[in-house]
Formats: C-alpha cells, structure tokens, sequence
C-alpha cells in the first residue's frame, strides 16, 4: 500500500513568472498539488486563472512561451526514476520524458496536428524517438493506437491529413499521439472545449476507459464544472494564478468551502433548472438576493415568420470548377418568433443553424422559402428596402474578438450604425451611446478606449450596445456567449434578458449549449442536418424529447453532478451522413408528426435512429 | 492535383495573350520612328517603302496578329526544325529585328544563357544563405544575430543593384584586384583553369544580383518561422519529446516554406529586372542588355519578343509557385 500511495506528482511552490514590455507578470505562484496513480485531478478555473500555465510548466513547455519558472519542486516519479524534480532538469533530459512518461493532450484538435504530415507520420515520430521502432513496427504499433481510440476505418486514417478528419476524430489522433509511449501521466488541457456535446460524451468516456486500461493518472484542465463533475476524482480549483480550494469531487460539489468556488458552481447553467416554471427569467447570481427574478412572458403576437427556408451551396469540382453537387445547409425550415420572447435553435456544428441565422439577415442568400418579418417578406425585399428593414434586425456574433474593429474606439463603433442611419448626430449622439453603454453595464470611461483593452465579456457587452443602438425589434444572438468563461456568460446572459423585458426585443438564439438554452427560451427548435428534426416549447422539448437525435443531445449533455455520471461506455459511432448531394437530388419536404399541441417531431429519415 | 495544375495552366493561356496585347498597344503608342536611323540622303519615297516593308502601314490589328502568328506559330517551327531537322518553317516570315535585320529569336537564343548563367547562380546563392539566416534569425528573435540581421537586410534591400554594382567594382576589382569588373561571354570553359576563370568573372554580377534577393528571402524566411513558431501544433511537436532540430528544421520549417516558396517564385522576374541594369554594369551581353539596346534603336519587334519574355518569365514562374504551394501544402492539394 505503501509504496502505491506515492504521488506520481508532487507539485510544490510553484511560481511561473511572464516578461513582458510593461515588466513581469505572475502566472502561477504558490501552487502545489499532487496527483496519484491512477486518479483523475481536475485542474478548474477561469481563463487567465494560469490552469494551462502550470501544466506547461509542470512539462517544461513554459519556457517555450515565454514563461519563466521562478521557484517551485516538481517531483515526478515512475519506474525508472524516484522523486526527480523536473525544473532542475536539463530541456535534453526533458525530451525522454515528455511523450514518453507524460504524455498531452490539447484543446484545439484543429490546430493541434500539423497540417502538412499525414496522420501515421505523426503518430510514428514519437514512437521513434522513444521507443527506438523501425518504420514498420510503429507503422503497426500505429494502427493498434487507432484502434485504441476507436476511430472507424483506422486504416484509411494512417495515410489521410488532418484537416480531412473531423474534430472529433482529430481529438482522437491527438489522444492516440499523446498514449503513444504508455505514459504515466497524462495532461488534457481543455480536449473537450472545442467540440460538440455529444462528441465531448464521447471523448470524456474514451479518456475515463483508457484510464482504467493503462491505469495512468490523468492531470485534466478545464473551465467547465460540468465536465469536471463528469470525470474528476479529486479538484483543484485556481483563481489568479493560485489554488482557492482543493479536495474531493463530492466535497467539492457538496461542500465548497471558499466563496470563489461557490460563486462559480452557482454561475453553472444547469440542464433542468427551469422545470416547472413557464416562463425564462434570470438567473440568481448574488445568493444573498432576495427578490426572486421576474418571468419574462413576452407576447403570443408573431413577430418574425419563417416558411420553408431552403439554402444550398454550390460544390464545385474539375478543370473548369462547374457546379458538381449542392451543400444542403438548410432545408424546408420553418418556425414562428412571438414579440419579445425568445426562440432557440440548437444542434451540433455543421447542422446548419447558422445558416439559418445568416439567411434570414439575408447575409447569405436563401434558395427559397419566405422570411416574414411583421408579415413583409424580407427575401423578396429590392436592396433598399432591405437596409431599411436592417434597421429592424441586429445580430450578435460569436467571437467578441474578431467582431469588433480593432483600430477603432468603442464609441465609434456603437455609434456607426446610428450615423449610417442618421439617427442622431452631434450631442444627440454622444448622450444616445452613453446611454447605451449605461444599458450594457459599462463605465463611461470605456467610451474612448480600443478592443484590445477590453476582457471577452467586455467586448460582448460592447457588441450587445451596437446591436440594441437602433431599437431594433429582432436581435440573432449567434452562440453570442459561447466563447465566455462560465461567470461572465451568466452576467451576460442575465443582461440579455433584461433587455428582452425592458425594450421588448425578440430573440432568434442560436446555440448548442443545452443548458442555456434551457435557460432563455420560450420555444426550440432543434436542428440536424440542416432540418428542424423537433420544435415545440421549452416545457415539451425539455421534458418530453422524442425525436431520437434530441434525444442523444439531451442524455450527452454532462451534468454538474458528480453523482449522476454519464455512462456511455458503449460508444456508438454515429457519423454524421453528409449533407453534400448531387445536383438533380430533390429532398423530400419536411413533415411532421404533432405529437402534443404546438410539439412538432420530423417524421423524415435522415439516418439517425 | 491534375485538376488544379490543368486549370492554372489553362488560366495562364488568355492571362499571356492579353499581356502581349498590352505591351504592343503600349508600344505602338510610342512616338518613335524606326526609320530615324536611316540616313538622311536616303529620298522620302524609298522610306515610304522601307516602311510598308516593314508591315507599318497597315492596321494596328493586322500587325499584332502577324507578330502573334510570327512568335506562336513560326518560331516554335524554326525550333522544332533546328532540333529534328525538319523543314515546318521553311521560307515563313520570323520576327525580324528592325536594328540588326536578322531575327530575333536567334539573338535571344544567344544571349539567354549568360543571362540564365548569371541570375540563376544568383538566386541559387542568395537561396541557399537568406534560408539558414531568416531560420536562425527568427529561432533567436531579437538576439545579436537577428538585430544585426535585420539591419544588413534592410541595407540590401534599400540598395539598388545599380549603386552596389560601381561600388563592387571599385572594391573588389579596382582597389583588391581580386575578380574581374567585366564578364567576358565569349570565354569558353573547356579545362578547371578556364572554369575557375569563369567563377571569378560571376563573382562580382552574382554577389550584386544575391545580396538583393537574399535581403528579401530572409525578411519573408524569417516572419513564415515566427508565424508558425507560435503554432499548436509546434507544442504537440515538443510535447512528443521531439528534438528542437526536428521541431524546428521538419515540422516548422515545411509550413513556413509554404509562403516563402511563393515568394521565391514570384520574386524572381524582379532578379531579372535588376539582371537588366546589373548586365550594363558587367558588360555581360544577356538579354538584358540586348533590351536595353533595342530601346536605343528603337527597335520594336525585338522589344515587342523580349518585354513578352520577360512576362512569359513571369507567369511561367506564377504556375510553378501555384504547383509547388499545392505539393507542400495538402489542403490546397485535395481543393
């Protein structure tokens, strides 16, 4: 027992300190952990909390980023070495152990491979380096990796490139690059941020199997205490660039001890939180708030009527790049948004949802199908008509990064669109977006200042100010929380619906994230494969899913639990068919079954049973 | 693969037919005379007939399509007949140098390797120092190295050939003595002693055309690593326990090359631009140098072929940098 319960890790004091132009900034500091044999620790916090910074650190991968580890033990110990501290190490000696006794895993599979290698030439090089095979042997040993990580058609993979997988499967070569060598720890920073719901299900019970097959610890960093309740056994919550709390997953659930663990496990959206009530409303943030928050009813007045929206994309192939197939994005969608509540549309990447979002803007150009909006039909609207009509319908983006102008100052921007209409000039203007900037929670002081000196939450704010400008009836909110830390989504989150009750503004709220959509909507639709495959009110979709995709997206979604662990242990594999088909295929037109009033289920087959 | 290179080329036939409309346009635009060189005792009425001779009389259209059927159509004959002995060109009109009234294309065809000789050793050099350079530079970013780097590029590249040319001169071949300032064509290279002869003679030409295109390289060689350094994938390389040679000289290195490739490409008609002065400076009787005789004289036709050259040049090394993106780079492959 003895010699079993010596820590793998032992993290002790680190410091890992940043040079730059305005002088050194603490990463990390004081920060000591350890992790176990075959246990999972969870590394928790908030993006700039320095969760990443001391994974890197803790494999000697800092430095390459400019970090510099100031003080701090990490004692690192397997069969081969005892307690060997891992920052006076040599960057020679700590090529043997990287990849080989630890191995890691990244958050974006997109960027994560190399571009130009192929898969198997990727897959190999490690297995070289440290393991001394020829060519062919880790060739083999490649392919039982695959296997390992279930990804179909393992052979065919070998000689692909990476950007012809999908993210998932791309998660998967990473996992397989990272077991390579049957490391004994392995490091995950955020494997599962970018990718689908039912996908992340996936990966995170791949990680739980492979762990108990080659009994290694895991070391797993992540934002998202859903997904820590999914897989953790022990948690280490970080705040600053220190540890705020750490202890047992259930303790920490159950018990948290320090108020930044209870601010962040309340600001958690959870999936069924909304039983039983009828209506949104804004989520309690401040526990010591009394009033309860107001149900924000809207109206049962239509405010903006989709009718068989149909957009395709031309596929173009051969010498002279002729039209070959269509790109079936969208196809025979229709659904209704009352005035002032809020429709959602969910599914996973690829369905088509923000096509739909595009289309109705008319920023893509739909094949066929009406938008009425207040009963005028957007798409048969001649270009002036329809800049007027702009004037009606904003939208919020999903990156608060690359949506605002990087060269211009934040009032400039929310200004813009009242000066393209000629809403206001002069001190006119100046009081307006003020105002707009008091609307959204920010300080005056920000009125002069650049993107770049903002925070993400900030900027949406910023984002939210310019869409609301016109007074706009119809606000398409694009996965517009997606990219925010858990906190600041629910700040952001309860501002929108404030907004909805104060200036009476409709919502068309796309999104894949389950439980915020629980959260804000009065009616979902969800969508795969570029078809609405089940619409009805929050209540029905909730409570009754029964289209069998809806179904899955439910049961995928982690729930903050530790006690009600997902058990997908049996994966299914589930490829998604392709919506790409020949120019003379005609698709069939959406029909439905009403199985309760208003609750609609696609009774077309589109492969997912 | 065969799609994408199939359809680069077919874009480069229209693509090469409109630049040669261009430069005849522009060039008959010129206010020039070609019978200005003949002498003034020769009467007005035999100039009248030199001149429909020489096809000016007639429609601006018509002279282009017999210059488009002469370069098309009967000088690949006149090739094709010099290699296999054939006789396809027999008693057809080439293009006829209005200055030496022998064709064109035959003067070309001795003058172009000297040009080639000269500017492709240049390119070769400058290739093969601003590669190691823009790596090393970027690798230790703000270091002695780089700092000193970045300044000598900025000097070559502010420096036109036509100042470092003189300047060469007088160091290496007035004040040294070591190399010559003048290339001689006619030498022969038939032993190592006239071979070494001739690399002493392209030291000086070479050195002027490299430092401009080394400058160049390294800035883009340099900014491609710094790009890719950064990348994730750069850190999944490292988190495998790769070395940094392999880090830096297989996994860097093939994604920077993805640009620098193209800019490689596409920088090398620039070299030829500056072969054009760098050729006056050395004497070397290139191509360059016959253009820059031919606008003396005004001598149309044979301005008209080469300017066409040049831009065949051009285009041609365009689809290369196109193919060679799309071998390095398997996602523009698979398109």
């Amino acid at each position: 027992m003895g010699s079993e319960r010596k820590p793998i890790v032992k993290m002790d004091g680190l410091k890992v300190v940043f040079q730059t132009k305005l002088g050194s900034v603490t990463g990390v500091e004081d920060l000591s952990f350890s992790i176990f044999p075959g246990e999972t620790v969870c590394l928790v916090g908030e993006s700039g909390s320095g969760k990443s910074v001391s994974s890197l650190a803790l494999m000697r991968l800092i430095e390459y980023d400019g970090g510099n580890i100031e003080s701090g033990k990490v004692l690192f110990s397997s069969e081969s070495m005892s307690d060997k501290d891992l920052i006076k190490e040599n960057q020679n000696d700590m090529r043997n152990i990287r990849g080989n006794e630890i191995g890691m895993i990244f958050q974006e599979p997109m960027t994560a491979l190399n571009p130009v290698f192929t898969i198997s030439r990727q897959l190999t090089e490690g297995l070289r380096v440290h393991k001394g095979l020829s060519k062919d042997a880790a060739q083999k040993e490649a392919l039982e990796l695959l296997k390992k990580v279930r990804i179909p058609e393992p052979e065919r993979r070998l000689n692909q490139f990476p950007h012809q997988l999908s993210g998932g499967m791309r998660q998967r070569i990473v996992i397989a690059m990272a077991l390579a060598c049957e490391p004994k720890l392995l490091i995950a920073d955020e494997p599962t941020t970018a990718l689908d719901v039912t996908i992340q299900a996936e990966i995170l019970s791949l990680l739980n199997r492979l762990k108990k097959e080659t009994g290694a610890a895991v070391l797993f960093i992540t934002h998202d205490m859903s997904v820590v309740a999914q897989i953790a056994d022990r948690v280490v919550v970080m705040y600053h660039g220190k540890k705020v709390e750490e202890g047992d997953v259930y303790k920490i659930f159950n018990n948290p001890e320090q108020d930044y663990t209870k601010k962040l496990l309340s600001s958690v959206p959870k999936l069924g939180a909304m039983v039983g009530k009828k209506f949104p409303e804004a989520m309690k943030l401040d526990i010591s708030q009394d009033a309860d928050p107001i149900p924000i009813k809207g109206t049962n007045e239509p405010l903006l009527e989709v009718r068989n929206l149909t957009t395709r994309f031309p596929v173009t192939g051969g010498i002279l790049r002729k039209k070959v197939a269509n790109l079936h994005a969208v196809e025979d969608v229709s659904f209704t948004l009352n005035k002032g509540q809020t429709f959602s549309l969910v599914g996973e990447s690829g369905c088509g949802k923000t096509t739909v979002a595009r289309s109705i803007l008319r920023l893509e150009e739909a094949m066929s199908g009406q938008v009425l909006m207040n009963g005028v039909d957007v798409l048969k609207q001649s270009n002036a008509e329809m800049l007027k009509q702009r004037l009606n319908m904003q939208m919020v983006f999903q990156d608060p990064y690359g949506s605002l102008n990087p060269v211009m100052q934040l009032f400039d921007q929310v200004a813009e669109p009242l000066l393209n209409f000629k809403m206001a000039k002069g001190e006119d203007l100046n009081k307006r977006v003020a105002n707009l900037f008091d609307r959204v929670r920010l300080p005056q002081s920000f009125l002069t200042r650049y993107p770049h000196e903002l925070s993400g939450g900030q900027r949406q704010r910023v984002a939210i100010a310019r869409a609301i400008a016109l007074n706009p009836k119809l606000v398409i909110l694009d996965e517009a929380v997606s990219a925010l830390d858990v906190s600041v989504q629910a700040s952001v989150l309860n501002l929108l619906l404030e907004l909805q009750v104060e200036l009476g503004l409709s919502y068309l709220f796309v999104s894949h994230d389950m439980a915020v959509v629980e959260r804000v909507s009065h009616f979902i639709g969800v969508m795969y494969l570029g078809r609405m495959v089940e619409i009805g009110d929050r209540k029905a979709i909730f409570e009754n899913p029964s289209h069998p995709y809806t179904k899955a997206l439910m049961k995928a979604v982690p729930v903050a639990d530790p006690k009600k662990r997902n058990k997908i242990d049996d994966l299914k594999f589930k490829p998604i068919s392709s919506p790409i088909h020949p120019l003379e295929h005609i698709p069939d037109p959406s029909a439905y079954s009403e199985i309760k009033r208003g609750h609609f289920v696609l009774k077309n087959e589109l492969g997912y049973s | 693969m065969f799609d994408y290179t199939v359809r680069r080329l077919l874009i480069a036939v229209p693509t090469l037919v409109i630049i040669s409309l261009v430069i005849f346009l522009v060039l008959s635009l010129a206010p020039n005379d070609p019978m200005a060189q003949v002498p003034m005792t020769v009467p007005p009425e035999v100039k009248e007939k030199m001149r429909e001779a020489l096809g000016l009389g007639q429609p601006l259209y018509v002279q282009f399509w017999k210059w488009l059927v002469q370069f098309f159509w009967i000088e690949p004959q006149v090739f094709i007949d010099h290699y296999f002995g054939t006789q396809f060109a027999e008693g057809k009109l080439r293009v006829i140098s209005w200055q030496t009234r022998a064709p064109v294309m035959d003067t070309v065809v001795e003058r172009l390797p000297q040009t080639l000789w000269v500017v492709g050793m240049s390119y070769v050099v400058a290739i093969a120092i601003s590669i190691p350079i823009g790596i090393y530079s970027a690798y230790k970013q703000y270091s002695v190295f780089d700092q000193a780097g970045t300044f000598i590029t900025m000097v070559g590249y502010s420096i036109p050939p036509f100042f470092t040319g003189p300047l060469v001169i007088v160091i290496f071949a007035v004040n040294l003595e070591w190399f010559p300032s003048t290339y001689d064509t006619l030498h022969k290279v038939v032993d190592w002693d006239s071979f070494v002869i001739q690399m002493r003679q392209m030291v000086l030409p070479v050195m002027v055309l490299a430092i401009q295109g080394t400058a160049q390289i390294s800035r883009y060689m340099r900014s491609a690593i710094l790009d890719n350094l950064n990348q994730d994938y750069v850190r999944t390389a490292r988190a495998k326990g790769l070395s940094e040679s392999i880090v830096i000289l297989v996994h860097v290195l093939r994604n920077s090359m993805i640009p620098v490739v193209t800019v490689i490409a596409l920088n090398l008609p620039l070299i030829f631009g500056g072969a054009i002065i760098t050729e006056q400076v050395f004497k070397v009787n290139g191509i360059g140098q016959q253009l820059i005789l031919a606008i003396y004289a005004n001598d149309l036709p044979t301005i008209q072929t080469l300017t066409f050259i040049f831009a065949f040049l051009i285009v041609g090394m365009n689809l290369i940098a196109d193919v060679l993106y799309a071998i390095l780079d398997p996602r523009i492959r698979y398109e």
